[in-house]
């Protein structure tokens, strides 16, 4: 695949289509930009802001927007808040759809066949070999991401981190828990 | 299309296989790979759906015997073909044989910031309005066109709830076969486990799927 993509990027180079420097920029930007830090501050705001919280709920995509957020493969954000009762997970049985404003680029096993088809069928099981076992009593509400609206879970915010400011809450947030893959981490 | 994507709820996968500190790409060639891809789109030639219906249609081995970018790559090369780009002489030779005939909507890297930015919203102006209301119970139909649908297998002919309307968005049916963008009303469908896989089923498992309203009868 090296000589392969390699010889795609020099002929389309050469022939005007595109410019290895924009190739540069876009690789640049969800490296080291654009990522799942962005998704943990919208969801530690959530949780220190009843009121961002109402409107993150209301229209997502607003709200996300307040913090700067947006744009490519987050244009219609719904955000979906955890209880008590019921967990969510988020996945795109078809092929990757992933809100990259907030949480960049989809890791590889949000985008292979095992999490796709289990994800939908025996969502308890993949949370297990993520880590996670819930009560047998709560429910699971598992989002299929088959048009252009991209969804964010916001975890429920953990035991013991009263009193930490939205920085460190932010940094409870793990980027599957706003998959549905994980929940917060509990401070330390 | 009933393609190799389709693969919500089959078995045989094996375990998802979550990796500790996991790069965000695998190899040099995979950084390409989306920067390529992304540049390409820019050229006008396909759209999001047209590029999803490219992946969707390789060949059943080939696309389960890829990585996630090398479906990327080899689905690229089947667009710029169709779009007169990019022939098999010049890749078998890895030289360009002739101009780029999209080359002056190249993305020049001091617009790449505005055009992720802008993203490409897909919600368009209502000529009707929307058929169904949350609440109502709706039945999925037999819906397995030969080409692009965003209804997936598992949740064809089934019976759900419309929990919430998303807006009227692009059609991905029409819009990745060259109909234009087509709008539909686009809503949220939940279905309980048992309905969509019966008995034995996970009782406190529900699943969604954002189904536009071509794919919906009353229930």
């Amino acid at each position: 695949m090296t000589a392969r993509v390699r010889a795609i990027e020099t002929i389309l180079t050469a022939k005007g289509l595109i410019d290895p420097a924009a190739v540069d920029a876009i690789v640049d930007t969800y490296e080291h930009k654009v990522g799942p830090r962005n998704g943990a501050q919208v969801v530690a705001r959530a949780w220190t802001d009843p009121a961002f919280a109402a409107r993150l709920a209301e229209d997502a995509t607003s709200a996300i927007a307040e913090m700067g957020f947006g744009g490519r493969q987050g244009e219609h954000m719904v955000a979906i808040f955890n209880t008590p009762d019921l967990h969510n997970l988020v996945v795109c049985t078809l092929c990757s759809c992933y809100p990259w404003p907030v949480l960049g680029l989809p890791p590889a096993w949000y985008k292979a066949p095992a999490y796709r088809a289990r994800a939908v069928r025996e969502p308890r099981a993949v949370l297990a070999e993520f880590g996670v076992t819930l009560p047998p009593d709560t429910g699971i509400r598992v989002w299929d991401s088959t048009a252009e609206v991209r969804y964010l879970v916001v975890p429920m915010r953990p035991d013991g981190s009263e009193g930490l400011c939205e920085a460190e809450l932010a940094d409870l947030v793990t980027r599957d828990s706003m998959i549905g893959c994980g929940v917060a981490r509990v401070p330390a | 299309m009933n393609g190799p994507q389709d693969v919500g709820g089959r078995a045989g996968f094996g375990p998802v296989a979550p990796e500790r500190d996991e790069p965000l790409f695998h190899a040099e060639w995979e950084r390409r790979a989306l920067g390529i891809t992304l540049c390409c789109g820019v050229l006008g030639h396909w759209n999001i759906d047209s590029s999803r219906h490219a992946r969707e249609s390789l060949p059943p081995a080939v696309y389960y015997g890829s990585t996630y970018y090398e479906i990327w790559i080899r689905a690229l090369e089947a667009l710029l073909r169709d779009a007169g780009e990019l022939s098999y002489e010049e890749l078998s030779s890895g030289q360009s044989l002739a101009p780029g005939k999209a080359a002056t909507r190249c993305l020049k890297p001091d617009r790449v910031a505005a055009v992720l930015s802008a993203g490409s919203p897909v919600d368009r102006p209502a000529s009707a309005p929307a058929r169904f209301s949350p609440g109502d119970r709706v039945r999925t139909r037999n819906h397995q066109p030969l080409g692009h649908t965003r209804l997936p297998a598992y949740a064809r002919q089934k019976t759900g709830v419309v929990e919430a309307i998303r807006g009227h968005h692009i059609y991905a049916d029409a819009h990745a076969h060259g109909a234009g963008e087509a709008p539909e009303w686009l809503y949220t469908v939940r279905f309980d486990a048992g309905e969509l896989y019966g008995e034995g089923a996970d009782p406190t498992l529900s699943i969604s799927i954002d189904a536009w309203e071509p794919y919906l009868d009353p229930a």
